[in-house]
C-alpha cells in the first residue's frame, strides 16, 4: 500500500527535483494556489522558521566565536558573547595538540578511499546486477548486498575488531574498507534504480559499433551515471569523514586516529582551554560544511531520490 | 554510520519495488534470442570483488560472532562451547536490561520528536514563504556535522552556558547541568540527536509534500476545509508512506546510538544513559567477548523484529486512510 503511494509519487517529485532544489517548492505552490490569486507571504510561518533556523545556527555561532576568544575570555561561561579581542592562538594550539597535519591527512585518505571505493565497487556491481537480473547469482547478490542496510554496526563490531586485528588491518586501511562495506547497500540501491531508467537503445548502438561490455561500461554507462555518482560520493564522504564509532574501535594506534576521534583529547586533558577545543572542533567541522555548501543540490536530491526512487 | 538519517533512507521504499521492476527488465536478454542468455564473463569481474569483500568483512564476522556467542571465549585464548548459557545470562543481567530500557525509551522519544518537528518544518518550508532556498540550506547543515563533535559543543552549552545563564537570571532549574542529573541527562541526548537527525527526515517529508498534486488542495478548498482539516485529512494521509520510511529508519538508527552519547555523557551519570551499543563494546575491553556477542545477536534479532512490526502496523494504518 505504502509502496504504491511512493511509486506513484515519483514522477512529480523527480521533475520537481530536476528544476533545482530551491524553486521546486515555489513552483508547485504557485500552481496550487495561483488561481486563487494569493501570492502573499505567510509571515507568521516565516518568523517561526527564522526562530528554528536560529537553533541550527546558534551552536555553530558558539563554536566559531569561542574558537576566536582568548583563553581568559573563554572560561567565563558566557558562550554567546563576541570574542573581544579576537585571538587566533586557540587554532595554533589545537593544530599542535591534535597533530593536525597528520590527523587531517589520515582522515582525508580514509575519506577519499571510501568515496572512490564506494563509487567504483557499487557502480560496477550495480551494472552487472541490472544487466543480468534473470540470473539467480546476480538477483540474489542484490538482496544479499542490500540486507546490510538492516544491519547495525554494533552487531558485527566485536568480530570485526577481532578479524581486522588478525589480518593486520587494525589501521586506517581497515576502517576505509569497512566504511565502503557499510556504504554499499545504499549506493547499490541508488545506482540500480538509476541504471534501470537508462534506455537500452543507447547501449545497443554502442554494441553494434563493436564495443565490449568493459568498454560500454567505462565509455558510456559510467559517464551517464555521473549525477548519481555525485550523490553516492557525497554520502560516502559525509559518513566517512564524520564517523567516530568505527575508527575509535578499529584503529589500534592512537597516533593513526582520524579527526573526529582525536577530539576526545579535550575531554580529558586541556579541558578548560575552551578556545583551543572549540578551535579544534571548528577545524573538524569546516571541511564537511564547505563541501556541503558546494554540493547542496546533490545532498538534497540524494535524500529525496533515496526515499522515492522506485 | 554516523549519518543516521540518510544513507539508509532508500531502504523501505525501494526493496519491494526494485524487485518488481527488475523482473520486467528486458535489457539483460539483449544478447541472445531464446532461453537464458549467456552471461558475459566481464559481468562476473564487475560483481565478484564486491561480493567477496562484502562476504569477508560483513558476513564472515557476523557468522563468527554468532558462533562465539555459544562459547565462553573472552577475546583471546582457549574457549569451549557452552550452548545457550550466555543468552540466559544476558536476560538476567541488570546492566544489559537497563541499557535496553534506556535505548528503547530514548529511540521512541527521539523518533516522535524528530518526525513531528521535521513534518511541521516541511509543511512550513513548502508553504507560501520567501527565502525558501537559503532556509532549506540552513536546516540541512546539522546533517553534515560529525555527531561526536557537535555533541562536545552541546555538552559545553548544557554544562557551562545554560547554568551560567541560570545563575545570571536566577532561574533555579537552569542552574544545574541537565547532563549531571541521572533523571534528565537523556533529555540532552534526545535534543542533540534530534538536532542532527531532523534534516534527513525533513528532506524526505519535503519530497513527499511536493509530490501531492495541487488539485487535491483545490478540491479541499472548494469543500471549505480549514487549514487544520486540510493538514490532517489531506496532507497527512498522502504522505503516510514517507512517515513509514522515516519512522522505521529513524528507529533503527537511534537503537544503535553511540557517537552523540559518548560525546555528551559517555553513558553517565552512573550508567543511566548507557546505550546497547556501548554495552556491546565493553565486550572488547572487558573480556566479555562471547557474552556481549550473545547480547549483540539478541539486539540484531530484536531490531529486525521491530522493523517488521512497524512495517506491518504502519502499513495497516496507511491502508485504512
Amino acid at each position: 500500500m505504502t509502496q504504491e503511494k511512493i511509486r506513484t509519487a515519483t514522477p512529480a517529485t523527480r521533475s520537481a527535483a530536476d528544476k533545482g532544489s530551491g524553486d521546486a517548492g515555489t513552483r508547485s505552490t504557485r500552481s496550487r494556489r495561483g488561481k486563487v490569486g494569493q501570492e502573499t507571504t505567510n509571515w507568521p510561518v516565516m518568523i517561526i522558521l527564522f526562530l528554528c533556523a536560529l537553533t541550527v545556527l546558534l551552536p555553530l555561532y558558539v563554536t566559531i566565536s569561542m574558537s576566536m576568544k582568548t583563553t581568559a575570555q573563554a572560561v567565563d561561561g558566557n558562550a554567546f558573547s563576541l570574542p573581544a579581542p579576537v585571538d587566533f592562538s586557540g587554532f595554533v594550539e589545537a593544530w599542535e595538540l591534535t597533530n593536525f597535519p597528520v590527523t587531517f591527512t589520515i582522515s582525508v585518505l580514509v575519506t577519499l578511499g571510501t568515496v572512490v571505493g564506494t563509487v567504483l565497487l557499487a557502480a560496477l556491481a550495480s551494472y552487472a546486477i541490472v544487466r543480468n537480473w534473470e540470473h539467480r547469482l546476480f538477483r540474489w547478490s542484490f538482496f544479499y548486498l542490500l540486507a546490510a542496510m538492516f544491519l547495525p554496526f554494533p552487531v558485527v563490531a566485536l568480530p570485526q575488531i577481532q578479524l581486522t586485528g588478525l589480518v593486520g588491518l587494525a589501521n586506517p586501511v581497515g576502517v576505509t574498507i569497512l566504511h565502503i562495506m557499510f556504504q554499499l547497500s545504499f549506493s547499490i540501491l541508488l545506482f540500480t534504480a538509476f541504471l534501470r531508467s537508462i534506455p537500452l537503445e543507447l547501449e545497443e548502438s554502442a554494441r553494434i559499433d563493436g564495443a565490449t561490455t568493459w568498454q560500454t561500461f567505462w565509455q558510456l554507462i559510467f559517464p551517464l551515471l555521473a549525477p548519481m555518482s555525485a550523490t553516492v560520493a557525497i554520502f560516502a564522504f559525509l559518513a566517512s569523514w564524520n564517523d567516530f564509532m568505527m575508527p575509535s574501535l578499529i584503529i589500534a594506534q592512537a597516533d593513526q586516529q582520524t579527526i573526529p576521534v582525536v577530539q576526545n583529547i579535550f575531554q580529558t586533558q586541556f579541558s578548560t582551554n575552551y578556545n583551543v577545543s572549540f578551535a579544534s572542533y571548528l577545524m573538524a567541522m569546516a571541511p564537511a560544511i564547505i563541501v556541503y555548501l558546494f554540493t547542496q543540490r546533490w545532498v538534497m536530491e540524494g535524500v529525496t531520490q533515496g526515499a522515492v526512487k522506485g | 554510520m554516523t549519518i543516521p538519517i540518510t544513507p539508509a533512507s532508500a531502504a523501505a521504499g525501494d526493496l519491494v519495488s526494485a524487485a518488481e521492476h527488475g523482473q520486467t527488465d528486458h535489457l539483460a536478454g539483449a544478447h541472445t534470442k531464446r532461453g537464458k542468455p549467456k552471461v558475459d564473463g566481464v559481468y562476473y569481474l564487475f560483481l565478484l570483488p564486491t561480493l567477496i569483500l562484502f562476504t569477508l568483512f560483513i558476513t564472515l564476522p557476523a557468522l563468527v560472532g554468532i558462533f562465539y556467542s555459544f562459547t565462553n571465549f573472552i577475546g583471546f585464548g582457549d574457549w569451549q562451547l557452552v550452548g545457550f548459557t550466555n543468552y540466559i545470562a544476558v536476560f538476567s543481567d541488570p546492566a544489559i536490561l537497563s541499557s535496553y530500557l534506556f535505548t528503547f525509551g530514548f529511540a521512541l522519544v527521539t523518533v516522535i520528536v524528530v518526525n513531528v518537528i521535521a513534518f511541521l518544518l516541511a509543511v512550513a518550508l513548502t508553504s507560501r514563504i520567501r527565502l525558501k532556498t537559503p532556509l532549506r540550506a540552513i536546516f540541512v547543515i546539522p546533517m553534515v556535522i560529525s555527531g561526536i563533535v557537535i555533541a562536545f559543543v552541546f555538552k559545553y552549552l548544557f554544562s557551562n552556558s545554560l547554568p551560567a545563564l541560570g545563575a545570571a537570571t536566577g532561574i533555579p532549574w537552569l542552574q544545574e547541568s541537565i547532563l549531571a542529573n541521572e533523571s534528565t541527562a537523556w533529555i540532552g541526548i534526545v535534543i542533540v540527536t534530534a538536532w542532527q537527525s531532523i534534516p534527513g527526515a525533513l528532506l524526505i517529508y519535503i519530497a513527499g509534500l511536493l509530490s501531492i498534486p495541487g488539485e487535491v488542495y483545490e478540491a479541499a478548498d472548494i469543500d471549505g476545509a480549514s487549514a487544520w482539516v486540510r493538514l490532517r485529512s489531506v496532507t497527512l494521509p498522502l504522505v503516510a508512506g514517507y512517515v513509514v520510511i522515516n519512522v522505521i529508519l529513524g528507529f533503527k538508527n537511534f537503537l544503535s546510538a553511540y557517537d552523540v552519547i559518548v560525546g555528551l555523557t559517555n553513558g553517565g551519570p552512573g550508567t543511566s544513559t548507557r546505550s546497547i551499543a556501548m554495552t556491546i563494546f565493553t565486550g572488547f575491553t572487558g573480556g566479555d567477548y562471547a557474552y556481549q556477542m550473545a547480547n549483540a545477536t539478541l539486539f540484531f534479532i530484536i531490531a529486525i523484529l521491530i522493523s517488521l512490526l512497524q512495517l506491518r502496523l504502519t502499513r495497516g494504518k496507511a491502508a485504512i486512510s
